[in-house]
């Protein structure tokens, strides 16, 4: 445990700072405030409507906070566009796989290449000379991936033809393949079964590890959190309730509380 | 129906197969190819081999693998140059002469780099089934007392130290890839890369060059160059020793016998832990200097056999028939011109393509619609299967339907057949070039000496055969006879054309009432090569004649039903109906002709069967988890049925209360007519076409 106090005692990479977000009447987040360090795996947890896939979505900039802060890397930021983020070092996956289903298993990580391809559209079309050379530098990242996620297999296979378990492998190759600072992951083991999750979260851990993605991540099952996550916010109704490594947040009463459910 | 093409005694010489029989392997062939029988000492280890390649073909391909989709290459020279620092390497960690190195991993150049590496200096590499359990691989680890562990990646490295405390003579596990092992701090942990990159620098001392080429050229061709496990589906497990030149001189033989050269290429797709992959692709590698491809991952294998276009191939049987399902369904679905055309010449290739395969006869129209076959059809399926450069491709391991087999003969592919074991470092039998047909093994490989025993076992003695047992003397001699024929538990026979035919598991091989051979597994499999026949279950140990419980396949008699308009609502329906007793008798009658030719079957012919009311099934207990009919508990449950084959009567019935694995109770209820059939006599000296 050691690496992972010295981790999370990290500079912060992305804070929120009393951030509010409410559709109308309805509050999604209310007064939130956490940080995600370099170089850690920060989990995003809470019952169902705690708000949790609005944080992600406050975080890439799909959703303007009412009121708050956002800092990334020291600077502060108010209005963002997902495609800014982007451009910023922010990747995500989605609950909903959202992967180009015509397009093959390649090519769809190849688009997770596109911010970084520099030659002009011109070029590309042509495909010749310098574009050409790009590609397949790109090519090779791209390989690098897939051997990376162990997906030889399905290289040339169109996406929509894929299991579910292999498609939300190939969405988190594609994420993997922006050379994100930061990985925004939601439910990344929906609907998986035990292998499926295993594998995934080996692929995550060293996601983190070796290619040095900071990452934050929302999970419903709790016991790969803990396994996996440096610190853990909380979140419930919209407001924060907890926020600290697994050991201690599962000892939390008002986790514990919020999960088993209390009368309120 | 019948040809006699053949009559036996004048053409091949070969005995009665009753009697006890020597057929010494085919000297004749060797003269042909001008080989001298021997060669006296000249490179007698693979890490000699390695040595004479990297200096006579230094820059032809010697080993590729595909990584990050794009083949690399390693020549010869740059293969010595790796396996010299890998040697040299686990040589400053220890390893010594004798000692034992496991390779635990899927076919990567770098694990067949450690085998020679380990070979160069005297310690015995171990493959073992990268897909074992750890359980397993600790009983074959601590067995061979692995000193030394190559391990392909993370997973393998789990298993290993999940179990290492049951392995005292552990000392090191070297890993091929990186991931995920980056920190265990495991300090009996090494990285393949870290340990070749020491010996490469202690390598630039040329006093350490010239010691460890000086151990290269001590290396003893007598002395044990690989330990194989046998796959342990008959028992436990053992450790065949093999010694170097036995190994080189086998692959000598072969490599002539199929005139390989540095020209061909394989795909090393076999499990590098089975004795074919050591050998086809290892060991005939290394004699010939031809090139192994190893496939990106098991997953991959299929596209990768089409980029590599091998010119050697092998496949079990049951690959094969995957294969051809999947063309068959693949052509259901194309359009009706493509599928007229498909039909057309396939029957084309399936009346002429065996014969001009086989170099016979065949007239001038025929070989022209044959050549437009292969230029509209055959062609671009092969190309499709990866077949196209195949000049050599066997198949072992189980009995392959002649129809299967026919297939792919007939469109061009030289599929053959060959026979091995393990202990004769796999060869026994091998099928020549124009010689093949479905249903023997083929006559002795070169230099192999045969029988039969007096009790119808196979007993060889080969250039192959291997040292011992690792540690169990006493299972090597009750492998060997007094004369030092090894024995090989399968019972079988030479057919009138000298090619060995296997029947069965000797032990499993009966005698009729009358004293006639009746071997179960044998009728079975002709039985079951008909699509309408699921299952089979010959009966007759001790009894008068042979009957047969039979299971039809629901999906191809079910087919028929609709064509024929035979209605039904279920299997026990389908099965009771007398038209498709008739139909399944065409195929019990076309068996007992088939029996009738072989002078040792003809005894056991089928004169009763019939159709069980219920599909055998391994959830109930009457089939084992790999589908092989469990004959005793067959006719124990059956008994009434059983007993109605052999009474007479034209009808059984069975109700039975029984009792399923998982404790339910069931009632059996139904009832068989038994069908007679006629019996035919011997027709000695002839076989069906």
């Amino acid at each position: 445990m050691s690496e992972n106090q010295t981790v999370a005692a990290g500079e912060p990479l992305l804070s929120l700072q009393h951030v509010s977000l409410s559709f109308g009447g309805v509050k999604a987040i209310s007064d939130v405030s956490f940080d995600i360090r370099k170089g850690e795996i920060r989990a995003i947890i809470g019952p169902n409507g705690a708000g949790k896939t609005s944080m992600l979505n406050v975080i890439n900039g799909f959703y303007q906070p009412q009121l708050g802060r956002i800092l990334f890397r020291g600077e502060a930021r108010r209005r963002m566009r997902p495609f800014e983020a982007a451009s910023q070092g922010i990747a995500r996956t989605f609950q909903n796989v959202a992967l180009f289903k015509g397009m093959t298993t390649l090519d769809n990580i190849m688009t997770g290449r596109n911010l970084r391809m520099k030659k002009s559209l011109f070029w590309q079309a042509l495909r010749h000379g310098p574009a050409l050379e790009e590609e397949i530098a790109h090519r090779r990242f791209c390989e690098g991936i897939i051997d990376f996620l162990e997906i030889e297999h399905i290289r040339k296979t169109p996406v929509g033809a894929l299991p579910y378990g292999l498609q939300k492998r190939v969405e988190l190759g594609r994420a993997l393949a922006m050379e994100p600072e930061l990985l925004l992951l939601d439910e990344p083991m929906a609907g998986m079964n035990l292998e499926e999750k295993e594998d995934m979260s080996r692929f995550i851990i060293e996601a983190n590890r070796h290619l040095g993605a900071t990452i934050a991540l929302i999970e419903h099952d709790i016991g790969v959190v803990m396994d996996l996550s440096t610190r853990v916010v909380v979140l419930e109704y919209g407001r924060k309730i907890a926020d600290d490594v697994p050991d201690v947040v599962k000892a939390d009463q008002k986790v514990i509380d919020a999960y088993l459910g209390v009368a309120h | 129906m019948f040809s006699t093409r053949r009559p036996s005694d004048e053409v091949c010489g070969a005995p009665t197969p009753a009697a006890t029989t020597v057929a010494t392997g085919r000297h004749t062939r060797e003269d042909r190819l001008g080989l001298p029988p021997k060669r006296a000492n000249a490179d007698d280890t693979f890490a000699k081999l390695l040595r004479m390649h990297a200096r006579v073909r230094g820059g032809r391909p010697a080993f590729r693998h595909k990584d990050f989709g794009i083949w690399q290459t390693w020549t010869w020279s740059q293969v010595y140059d790796e396996t010299r620092a890998l040697a040299q390497g686990l040589d400053a960690m220890g390893l010594r002469k004798g000692d034992r190195i496991a390779i635990v991993g899927a076919n990567r150049p770098r694990l067949y780099w450690a085998i020679t590496a380990a070979q160069m200096l005297g310690a015995v590499p171990v493959p073992v089934y990268a897909d074992s359990v750890a359980d397993e691989l600790a009983l074959v680890l601590d067995h061979a007392g692995a000193k030394f562990i190559v391990a392909q990646d993370q997973e393998q490295v789990d298993k290993i130290f999940s179990v290492a405390a049951r392995l005292p003579n552990l000392a090191h596990v070297v890993y091929d890839e990186e991931r995920g092992l980056g920190d265990y701090g495991e300090a009996r942990l090494h990285s393949l890369d870290a340990v070749m990159a020491a010996g490469r620098e202690a390598l630039a001392d040329p006093r350490v060059a010239a010691a460890l080429d000086a151990r290269i050229s001590a290396g003893e061709g007598k002395d044990p160059s690989v330990i194989v496990y046998t796959s342990g589906t008959t028992g436990r497990s053992k450790g065949v020793v093999l010694s170097g030149e036995r190994c080189i001189a086998a692959a000598r033989d072969t490599v002539a016998y199929d005139n390989l050269t540095d020209r061909d290429e394989v795909l090393a797709y076999l499990p590098l832990a089975w004795v074919g992959d050591h050998y086809l692709n290892y060991a005939q590698g290394f004699v010939a200097g031809f090139c192994m491809a190893c496939p990106e991952s098991a997953d991959t294998a299929a596209d990768d056999l089409r980029e590599i276009g091998p010119t050697f191939h092998f496949a079990p049987p049951r690959v094969f028939e995957a294969l051809l399902t999947r063309v068959m369904i693949r052509m259901e679905d194309a359009s009706a011109p493509k599928r007229w055309l498909f039909r057309h010449f396939m029957a084309v290739a399936k009346r002429w393509g065996e014969s001009i395969a086989n170099g016979r006869k065949a007239p001038w129209p025929a070989r022209l619609h044959y050549a437009l076959g292969e230029l509209l059809i055959y062609g671009p399926l092969k190309n499709v299967l990866g077949f196209t450069k195949i000049r050599v491709a066997y198949t072992a391991g189980e009995a392959i339907g002649a129809d299967l087999f026919t297939f792919y003969r007939s469109l061009g592919l030289n599929l053959k057949q060959l026979y091995g074991q393990t202990e004769a470092f796999l060869y026994v039998t091998a099928q020549a070039d124009g010689a093949v047909r479905a249903d023997a093994v083929g006559p002795p490989a070169p230099h192999v000496e045969l029988r039969i025993a007096e009790d119808g076992e196979v007993q060889f003695k080969s250039p192959g055969m291997f040292v011992g047992y690792f540690h169990e003397p006493d299972k090597t001699r009750e492998a060997l006879t007094e004369d030092g024929f090894v024995k090989t538990g399968d019972a079988g026979f030479f057919e009138p054309d000298g090619q060995l035919k296997i029947i069965d598991r000797a032990k499993d091989v009966g005698r009729l009432a009358g004293g006639q051979m009746f071997a179960p597994k044998y009728i079975e499999n002709k039985l079951k090569f008909f699509s309408d026949i699921r299952e089979a279950v010959a009966i007759g140990q001790g009894r008068d004649f042979v009957a047969v419980l039979l299971n039809i396949e629901l999906a191809s008699v079910g087919n028929w039903a609709e064509r024929n308009a035979v209605g039904y609502a279920s299997y026990q329906e389908l099965a009771g109906n007398p038209r498709v007793a008739e139909l399944i008798a065409k195929h019990v009658d076309a068996v007992n002709r088939a029996l009738a030719s072989e002078p040792v079957m003809a005894g056991a012919q089928i004169k009763r069967f019939l159709i069980l009311p219920k599909e055998l099934d391994a959830d109930d207990g009457e089939l084992t988890r790999t589908q092989k009919v469990r004959r005793s508990f067959i006719a124990e449950r059956y008994a009434p049925l059983v007993e109605g084959l052999y009474d007479g009567s034209a009808e059984a019935a069975i109700s039975a209360e029984i009792t399923y694995e998982d404790g339910r109770k069931g009632k059996l209820v139904g009832s068989s007519k038994i069908v007679d059939m006629p019996i035919y006599p011997a027709t000695s000296g002839s076989r069906a076409a």
